[in-house]
């Protein structure tokens, strides 16, 4: 039977809560995700969702898709280098047996990779448990068998998910997920085994929303990043804040919207007390110095309120 | 609940793309280009001219960009179409005139057969036609035959270069939509590029069953019919764009090589008189400027495959 509540969290208003204070005194975290995509010509067709929006081969939006990686990626990592950020990569995993020389220049940047799924035309939906933690075991491997780099966060294929998605994650050792949309800081996430935490990505300030369905122009698009990060500066005197940047090659990099994310991105870094960094370092410096607290608030809370059940 | 074990297979994960029609390239890893003059930019101006059946939504798998989709008879959309072929047009044509650019017509074989006085000016003002199809209705999918759409495309092929004169050396396909075997079957018909493949900035070769063909920028992302037609963008914003587009593009020439910027404008959208101007004004930024190489798709062609 569905779920009416997922119950992977404890309702925490953002007015009741631990202080969260990150590296230097920052009030905000900055991180910037770019989506490295790889999408299949002709994937199988699952009972969910189909992988295209039209017939396939759908070469229109498969060859809109592979711009990303012939052309705008390349443009997105010069204007990132600009202004000092290393990036975050979503990353359909398959891309580095496809094309390692993408992978090649994140690792030379030093961007951390985190896993997207295999492709983003093939979804967990419908997969069951033994499948699913195949999956999840194949993308953290190839991450580490192409780049050494220890898997940390994980962003669902498509953003889909199984019930049992989280707890899975967790059992393999991932350090945080991106699927969750409910807050602006980190938070402990109720899994069955180990520990996961939530780092807030957006499906607000991401440039698939924005443009794809809210047709925002590039200049709207740029103005949107500004105010995200003038309201989460200014709460972030009081406690630590996130701000994420997702953004996709084949969107932001085309030569009329460039501009508008480089110039976002500078006004933001241009100021002080702000920690650009990554999802694995925002994770690490939680679990360090956090997770026990907020952990242990959560669990006094949840006692409370089984007091309070009590007949 | 358990998936087929086919969604967990990947026969195409290896290196490179997980097709045969191209190879797999960074294009800042490419020679430069060097366009005639050592212009820095070349202009591609695509304007196609369609018909939009009013029966249409019968005979297609999926709408093409402006396809007639209310309740039948849809007499809205199918004359706010057709308006693009007896008075948008003729606005287009004249601001490209002004400006000295010859744009490349990307047209219909049905447009040929019904409207040769439209064909007949398009022609004095030296564009180059490029062929659209049967028409709108016609869309090249995986759900036909092969030798079905073997004959679509002869057929278009034949009328356009009958009715036009020309060579007819493009292709773009209506919504730009292929079957696996349309690269084969234009090709076959002597087609030497194709406008359906938004992978890239410049032009690329593509593999065929018939040789090689390539692959022309098609500015799909940059069109009248997504900025406006999709996103809503007022014409301002539209000229906003493409000045935008342009301005990168220039900058990035002048280091790497040169660029294309491709523009496609519908009649039907663009020629309406409260957007022409937004047109004009765009156009008039672009060629402003020193070194912008205003030219059809076979001369933008021809200048990549020389070098």
């Amino acid at each position: 039977m569905a779920l009416s509540d997922p119950d992977y969290y404890d309702y925490l208003p953002a007015i009741d809560r631990p202080k969260i204070t990150w590296p230097n005194g920052a009030r905000l975290a900055l991180w910037v995700v770019p989506n490295i995509e790889f999408y299949e010509l002709l994937p199988p067709v699952g009972p969910v969702r189909k992988p295209w929006p039209r017939v396939q081969p759908d070469i229109l939006a498969y060859s809109h898709a592979d711009y990303g990686n012939r052309v705008g990626v390349w443009r997105l990592m010069d204007a990132l280098d600009r202004c000092g950020v290393r990036a975050s990569v979503s990353l359909s995993v398959a891309l580095c047996e496809h094309h390692p020389e993408i992978i090649e220049a994140c690792v030379a940047r030093k961007w951390e990779l985190f896993s997207h799924g295999v492709y983003n035309t093939r979804y967990v939906y419908g997969m069951d448990e033994a499948q699913e933690r195949a999956m999840i075991r194949d993308c953290l491997d190839t991450v580490s068998r192409h780049t050494g780099q220890r898997v940390a966060g994980w962003l669902g294929p498509w953003l889909s998910n199984t019930e049992r998605s989280l707890d899975l994650l967790a059992e393999a050792g991932v350090q945080y997920t991106c699927d969750l949309f409910h807050d602006d800081q980190p938070l402990p996430v109720k899994v069955r085994s180990g520990r996961l935490i939530s780092i807030p990505y957006s499906i607000e300030v991401n440039d698939g929303p924005a443009y794809n369905r809210f047709f925002a122009t590039p200049r709207q698009f740029g103005d949107m990043l500004r105010a995200q990060f003038d309201q989460l500066y200014l709460e972030g005197a009081d406690s630590g804040q996130v701000m994420c940047i997702p953004v996709h090659t084949n969107l932001s990099a085309t030569p009329n919207r460039l501009g508008a994310l480089a110039g976002a991105l500078e006004y933001i870094t241009g100021h002080d007390k702000v920690w650009v960094t990554t999802g694995a370092e925002i994770a690490a410096w939680y679990y360090a110095n956090h997770y026990d607290e907020v952990a242990a608030f959560l669990l006094k809370q949840a006692a409370g309120r089984a007091q309070i059940a009590r007949p | 609940m358990t998936l087929p074990g086919e969604f967990l297979e990947y026969p195409h994960r290896k290196r490179g793309m997980d097709q045969t029609w191209y190879d797999w390239s960074s294009m800042f890893r490419r020679p430069p280009v060097r366009w005639p003059e050592g212009a820095r930019v070349a202009l591609w101006v695509v304007v196609p001219l369609q018909w939009f059946p009013l029966d249409m939504a019968a005979s297609v798998p999926f709408m093409p960009a402006g396809g007639v989709d209310e309740p039948y008879p849809d007499f809205r959309n199918y004359t706010h179409r057709d308006y693009g072929n007896r008075v948008g047009i003729f606005r287009v044509i004249k601001v490209l005139e002004r400006l000295g650019i010859r744009a490349t017509a990307a047209v219909n074989a049905a447009v040929c057969e019904r409207y040769p006085r439209l064909i007949e000016e398009v022609r004095a003002h030296g564009w180059e036609f490029i062929a659209h199809g049967l028409h709108m209705g016609r869309v090249h999918h995986a759900g036909l035959d092969k030798n079905d759409e073997a004959a679509m495309v002869s057929q278009t092929v034949a009328t356009i270069r009958r009715a036009t004169g020309q060579v007819v050396r493009g292709w773009l396909s209506p919504g730009c939509s292929e079957s696996l075997h349309t690269l084969d079957l234009v090709a076959a018909q002597g087609i030497e590029y194709v406008c359906d493949w938004v992978n890239d900035e410049m032009p690329y070769a593509m593999r065929t069953a018939a040789g090689t063909t390539y692959s022309m920028p098609y500015g799909y992302d940059m069109s009248d019919t997504t900025l406006i037609g999709q996103f809503h963008y007022t014409a301002d914003e539209f000229a906003e764009q493409v000045q935008d587009q342009f301005d990168l593009l220039y900058r990035e020439a002048a280091t790497q090589g040169g660029r294309v910027l491709s523009l496609t404008v519908h009649p039907w959208l663009i020629g309406q008189p409260h957007r022409i101007a937004a047109l004009e004004r765009a156009l008039v930024h672009v060629t402003a400027h020193a070194g912008v190489w205003a030219a059809t798709g076979s001369e933008i062609l021809a200048a990549f495959r020389s070098q």
